[in-house]
């Protein structure tokens, strides 16, 4: 990767981050959980954006970001009042500023359309009677500070009080270094009131002699304005300790002229703050804040920059101690750490065998070392895990449209946001919960006229809820709305011909039923009033990460759908077992139970196929030995028998030789080095060193089921009505 | 290594290797490690010449039994059975030989043609002939070790 897209990539990076933390900061104002800093804190997410967006000459995406940041400037500033309606316009705005920040990305084309009218939204806001085109949005950079829609009146600016400070400006090196801009930070100052800057280039060296990263200007800056020394400090708020600056009231020893003249050198700079200076003052002064700031003494003593604890707290809560590491480099390391713990078992086993014991000097030691490589494995496996925040944080979101559009007025309730969960996981859980909240919304909360009728509050809750149980992450999500239907859910299920008409299931078997493939139609959609909109997607891909879906319902009550996942995908419960005298793997989600299979229940249908009677049900046989070709055929009968289940719901049952136990698996792919396997999904290392194969239970099931054509689709109609008819 | 022969870009530095009585070599650059047999984990429908995978510190290793690849009996291995790693594009394979006999420095005009008489499957292996000290020691061309139209058609 060359350099620049090293930069640029970082760049989307921090762009992710940013958006993250607008989207908070404007959810965070519109429930009135916020302060000051918060707006600032969504200012400078967006400012952010625009400045390294023009670095990177994304002129659309710094076109956007600059009306925003102009409407984010006037909410600020206190011109724009922070109203509901404002930020629901905001919250789209940002919206529109992520997919830009994609396109930008990705490649691609916006859609046009939508970004101008949402600029044109946000142009609106601070300019209500103006004309609401997308003309905003064609400014060239050059001019933006034009944009501000406040009428701009010179005249007025001779009736302001003002006070005259003398500033001095001299950033170092580390202010550019930082990625500061001393031009931005003139142009903010000239907000406070009439500016007059004046360059001085003294220190400028010949060009030979110069650093291109040193920093040589400063600036001397006469600002004629109403306030106090501390506003003019906080323009320099973030910069203070990479700079020297000097703030002189001179207001007693030499009025400054209001209108100064503009200095050649910043002959637009001074234009542009006076113009904005008059601009300002026709709003009402900003409160100043009734701090104990001393009248300024009449010698005008330079105020020192001070180490100011608030602001410095302020930049730590911030910035946050944080690095940026490659995944692979993060991977690699997992893939080594699991390796010293395997290194670390096998050196035991060898003491053990060479007559070490346990209360041996060299026994103890190793014990020692054995607590400390575990410690440092789940030191490694933490690193890549993140609280599931950040998927919670897009779920507000999705509450309000989805309120919206079916005319119901819900709370969403989240707990547990600082769960932990590997990254890979958190990257695909957001889709399955997007899904599961919508769908509680839509189908499981009743209307406001039917909640009234039974009796509960108008405002239906969904509750949304992390947590880490027995070395999993269960997200539950539960709604307070009538329950399932079950009623309709078994016509349904018996019109789709899922079940027999006279099958007899139990409550939650039923409500299982949402979860069938066949269940979810086009017109359930508008018919059913109990659940079953793709839920079978959604239960797909839950099992795709090794999870597993279920659904408890109260009638009347309502329902609550619980999701648990492994917390790592780089990782498997497995159940460690043997067949011709290999060790494998099946992995634990999809095992049902396993039983010993007596001889009288295994029958053989037609050459090569065999079932197994299981509890009144017929249910075809895989001996693993055979359908991997470790052996020809069957050779003893008191082998063990697993009943799984694939993704598609189908079962069958794997013969293995012997059941060795349960552990947790560290998953390597076979594709790296060699190809993919059928019937493979992966292998792991065992704690004797040696690789394992790890089964994949879905082709294993597949293949069994397509062979017996016992069972088209696998499913209930062909197992479970006939263990109920039995 | 190129510092001792960058004036001569033809030479070649080459690992020879021991299979039965016949003798082989490849390019050292290939060469990743040599390493000792450890038991490997057979693999599913593989063909005969994979003897299943190792562990390499934490990657899945296939490991290819060269005897068994170049048409000749399967190897029985024992402790004293070297694996010698090599990188064959983006995947690292083990071959399974019984030792490793010598490093060669040679020049590529030392390497002899293949003789038209040679079986099919030799051809694909063999890229060509090196006459060392009475011995004659086949380069191996590796592309074809492993490739997967070849363990399909297995």
């Amino acid at each position: 990767m060359d350099p620049m897209q090293a930069i640029k990539a970082t760049f989307f990076v921090e762009c992710e981050e940013q958006l993250a933390e607008l989207e908070a900061g404007l959810m965070a104002m519109e429930s009135g959980t916020h302060d000051s800093e918060t707006v600032n804190a969504v200012f400078r997410a967006v400012h952010s954006i625009k400045g390294g967006a023009g670095a990177f000459s994304l002129d659309e995406l710094v076109r956007y970001a600059h009306v925003f940041e102009t409407t984010l400037d006037a909410l600020r500033a206190g011109r724009l009042p922070s109203a509901p309606a404002t930020l629901q316009i905001m919250l789209r705005a940002a919206d529109g500023l992520a997919d830009l920040v994609r396109v930008a990305r990705d490649g691609g084309t916006a859609d046009a359309a939508r970004i101008a009218a949402l600029a044109a939204e946000l142009a609106a806001l601070i300019n209500p009677g103006g004309p609401i085109s997308g003309a905003a949005l064609s400014v060239p950079e050059g001019d933006i500070d034009d944009l501000d829609f406040e009428p701009v009146s010179i005249a007025v600016a001779e009736a302001a009080p003002a006070r005259s400070w003398k500033i001095r400006f001299k950033p170092h090196a580390e202010l550019y270094a930082k990625g500061n801009e001393a031009a931005l930070l003139l142009r903010e100052l000239g907000r406070l009131g009439a500016m007059d800057v004046q360059l001085d280039s003294g220190n400028l060296p010949d060009l030979t002699e110069l650093d291109p990263e040193g920093a040589y200007l400063s600036w001397n800056i006469v600002l004629t304005a109403d306030c106090e020394a501390s506003a003019i400090r906080d323009v320099f708020d973030f910069v203070e300790d990479e700079c020297e600056l000097e703030i002189l009231d001179t207001a007693q020893a030499a009025p400054a002229p209001p209108q100064a003249e503009p200095a050649p050198e910043f002959d637009v700079m001074a234009l542009i703050g006076k113009a904005q200076a008059a601009s300002r003052q026709e709003q009402p002064p900003a409160p100043v804040a009734p701090v104990a700031v001393a009248p300024v003494p009449a010698a005008a003593p330079i105020i020192p920059p001070p180490a100011s604890p608030e602001a410095q707290a302020g930049a730590e809560s911030t910035v946050g101690a944080t690095i940026r590491v490659d995944l692979d480099r993060v991977d690699r390391l997992i893939d080594l750490v699991g390796e010293l713990v395997i290194n670390e078992a096998m050196l035991y086993q060898r003491s053990i065998e060479a007559g070490m014991t346990r209360a041996s000097a060299v026994g103890m030691a190793l014990e020692e070392l054995e607590r400390l490589t575990h410690e440092i494995q789940d030191g490694v496996m933490a690193i890549r895990a993140q609280p599931v925040r950040s998927v919670f944080q897009r779920m507000p979101r999705l509450v309000r449209q989805v309120a919206a559009q079916t005319g119901k007025q819900v709370r969403l309730v989240t707990e547990g946001e600082a769960t932990e969960v590997d990254k890979t996981v958190i990257e695909r859980l957001a889709d399955p919960l997007t899904h599961m909240i919508r769908n509680a919304i839509d189908h499981g909360l009743e209307s406001p006229e039917g909640r009234i009728a039974a009796g509960k509050p108008v405002e239906g809750t969904v509750r949304l809820h992390a947590l880490h149980r027995s070395g999993r992450i269960v997200i539950e999500v539960a709604d307070d709305g009538a329950g399932i239907n079950r009623a309709r859910v078994r016509d349904k299920a018996v019109q789709n011909g899922l079940i027999a008409a006279d099958a007899v299931l139990s409550d939650e078997e039923t409500d299982n039923l949402i979860f069938l493939p066949g269940f979810s139609t086009a017109d359930a959609v508008s018919e059913l009033s109990g659940r079953g909109v793709g839920m079978d997607v959604v239960r797909r891909s839950v099992q795709a990460l090794g999870g597993r879906i279920v659904i408890t319902s109260r009638p009347g009550l309502g329902s609550t759908f619980t999701l648990s996942l492994p917390l790592t995908l780089a990782v498997l419960d497995g159940m460690v077992v043997t067949a011709s005298g290999q060790t494998m793997i099946i992995p634990l989600g999809a095992i049902l139970e396993t039983l010993q299979p007596r001889a009288n229940d295994m029958h053989a249908l037609g050459t090569d196929l065999r079932l197994i009677r299981m509890r009144g049900s017929y249910v075809p046989l895989v001996d693993v030995g055979v359908a991997l070709g470790f052996r020809s055929g069957p050779v003893e009968d008191d082998g063990v028998a697993v009943l799984v289940e694939g993704e598609s719901g189908a079962r069958s049952v794997l013969l293995v030789d012997a059941i060795l136990g349960q552990r947790q698996v560290v998953i390597k792919s076979l594709e790296a080095n060699y190809r993919a396997v059928p019937g493979i999904a992966g292998a792991t290392v065992m704690g004797d060193g040696r690789v394992a194969l790890i089964l994949d239970v879905d082709v294993m099931v597949v293949q069994a089921n397509s062979s017996t054509h016992a069972a088209p689709n696998g499913l209930l109609n062909s197992e479970r009505t006939l263990a109920e008819v039995d | 290594m190129n510092d001792i022969k960058t004036a001569d870009p033809a030479a070649l530095e080459l690992i020879a290797f021991r299979v039965g009585a016949q003798e082989f070599c490849v390019n050292i650059m290939a060469v990743c490690e040599i390493r000792g047999w450890t038991e490997a984990t057979a693999l599913p429908q593989a063909p005969r010449f994979v003897r299943g995978v190792i562990n390499l510190r934490g990657a899945v290793l296939p490991i290819v039994d060269f005897a068994a690849r170049i048409g000749l009996p399967s190897t029985e291995p024992t402790a004293r059975h070297v694996v010698i790693v090599i990188q064959i594009n983006h995947q690292q394979v083990g071959l399974l030989v019984d030792a490793v006999s010598d490093i060669l420095t040679i020049h590529d005009d030392a390497i002899q043609a293949t003789p038209d008489i040679a079986s099919e499957l030799v051809k694909e292996f063999v890229q060509g002939l090196l006459p060392i000290d009475g011995r004659m020691i086949s380069l191996i061309s590796l592309a074809n070790v492993l490739q997967t139209e070849e363990v399909l058609a297995a």
